[in-house]
């Protein structure tokens, strides 16, 4: 967390500028990771469009792969990834 | 208004305190009025009403949105007031504490009242005692003019950027709020000048520099917020201190973290908070007539507690009763009792200390009761030995 200049946290925790989010890694509180299949990905990029997290990697519209400083591992992007190609399978990051 | 002797203005004490609250003209005012402070709330809608004021009243659906209002008003950078007592601070709790936590200097008058059960409207401390340990300051008032003048340097000791902490100002209900004393108004321009502008760190309505309140904190960061906050709540004693001498060059009416009464020599001391120690002031002077050394120490500053100050001020007493306007249900006297007694415990040579509790729910304490007091800490001064370490009187 940001300190003030005489090195001292925000009284009251106060988080004194916008866009901080991004610097908060979430990527620990993950029990499962999504793993893609890109020889099945059509890159219709649906899992980019639905993950809580905006966590899916897009580049020069494909699917490129994705943020694990902040993938929750929540595998909303392997249920909404369609039905006839299901590129995207969670596995256990114990294993 | 009562008559008046030349100067001054007869006004009842929620009157003095709405009237206070007009010169100070916050940006925001909840309003949830609940008896006895109902006046306060009233009168400030009145000066809303008539343009006096350029405040924003917000009339909620309860106390809890009154602070919950109170917090989102302050934390959008607004100076901000309100008033309560009883069950309105009672349910006020949970947000007391995040106020506090917030380091959002809101200051309320909190007319003490009993709180339930049974349901009581009258005068004691249970609530604003019950609420001691949120992290609010806390003054004492024992007259009108008191609760008046309190009202001024809360406004000043909580907005203290060493500070930053909400403030509430006690004083007694019916006996206080309701009764009319002349008292020494300050003129609107003093006032605004002795308050100053209010220049918020940060605000949740700047766009251009966002700040985010209220954030989650875990067991990395929890206590760092927690300990700032009691960091600052112990500077607000020395703010205090300055405030009340800086009020009275300005205003001739200086204020202590406590006030002493014939204390210097006294042996046998009362220990007493708001209007009742009024009339033990009248018992000292009875007793002093008859050449004996008694005495009335009267907080005023409860939060943060002066434990070295009072102790030092008592470290010539012989005998000590702490009277207490509320019941903590510990088994163990009131709160009074347990922290001055605290503090004494650092002296080498301790008084002798006993709690009485008086006054529940409104029950009168009269100059006998007083008197009484003062003959059993009389026994006790002589003998060396407390009879009986805690009980209630005026029964
Ligand atoms: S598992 Fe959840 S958080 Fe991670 S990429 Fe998929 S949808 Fe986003
Ligand atoms: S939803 Fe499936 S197919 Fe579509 S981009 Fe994502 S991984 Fe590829």
């Amino acid at each position: 967390m940001e300190k003030d200049d005489k090195g001292r946290m925000p009284a009251g925790g106060i988080i004194p500028r916008g866009g901080t989010a991004n610097e908060y890694s979430t990527g620990g509180w993950r029990k499962l990771r999504p793993v893609l299949d890109s020889a099945r990905c059509t890159n219709c990029l649906i899992c980019w469009v639905m993950c809580p997290d905006s966590a899916v990697i897009s580049r020069d519209g494909k699917m490129i792969g994705f943020d694990m400083e902040h993938c929750k591992g929540c595998g909303v992007c392997a249920v909404e990834c369609p039905d006839k190609v299901k590129a995207i399978k969670m596995e256990e990051e114990a294993d | 208004m009562a008559i008046a002797t030349k100067g001054q203005t007869g006004l009842t004490g929620n009157t003095a305190v709405a009237y206070a609250m007009k010169q100070i003209n916050p940006d925001v005012f909840p309003a949830y009025p609940i008896t006895p402070s109902t006046a306060i709330v009233e009168d400030f809608a009145g000066f809303v009403a008539d343009g006096a004021v350029t405040s924003e009243l917000i009339t909620v659906e309860s106390e809890h949105s009154a602070m919950s209002a109170c917090i989102g008003a302050s934390a959008a950078g607004a100076r901000v007031m309100t008033a309560t007592s009883a069950q309105g601070l009672a349910l006020m709790w949970e947000m007391l504490y995040i106020a506090s936590g917030m380091r959002l200097p809101i200051v309320i008058a909190n007319v003490n009242r009993a709180l339930s059960a049974p349901i009581n409207i009258h005068c004691d401390h249970s609530d604003s005692m019950g609420a001691r340990d949120s992290g609010w300051i806390q003054l004492y008032s024992e007259t009108v003019q008191e609760a008046y003048d309190n009202m001024f340097m809360a406004m000043r000791i909580a907005e203290d950027t060493n500070v930053l902490l909400p403030a509430m100002v006690c004083f007694d209900g019916f006996i206080t709020s309701h009764a009319i004393e002349n008292i020494t108004l300050v003129e609107d321009a003093d006032a605004r000048e002795f308050i100053g502008q209010y220049k918020p760190g940060h605000s949740l309505l700047n766009v251009d520099n966002p700040a985010t309140y209220g954030a989650m904190t875990l067991q990395d960061t929890y206590i760092t917020f927690k300990h700032q906050q009691s960091q600052a709540i112990a500077r607000a004693k020395g703010v205090a201190a300055s405030v009340g001498a800086e009020f009275g060059k300005k205003f001739g009416r200086a204020y202590g973290l406590f006030e002493g009464y014939r204390l210097e020599d006294a042996e046998e001391v009362i220990v007493i908070l708001n209007s009742a120690a009024g009339t033990t002031k009248v018992a000292v002077d009875e007793l002093r007539k008859q050449g004996k050394k008694a005495g009335v120490l009267r907080p005023r500053l409860f939060r943060p507690f002066p434990f070295e100050e009072i102790a030092k001020a008592l470290s010539g007493a012989k005998a000590i009763a702490c009277l207490d306007r509320v019941d903590s249900m510990s088994g163990f006297g009131g709160p009074l009792f347990n922290e001055v007694r605290s503090a004494l415990y650092e002296l080498d040579k301790r008084p002798k200390v006993m709690s009485r509790i008086y006054g529940l729910g409104g029950r009168d304490y009269k100059v006998k009761d007083a008197l009484e007091v003062y003959a059993e800490l009389e026994k006790t001064a002589a003998s060396g030995k407390v009879e009986t370490l805690q009980k209630y009187i005026t029964l």
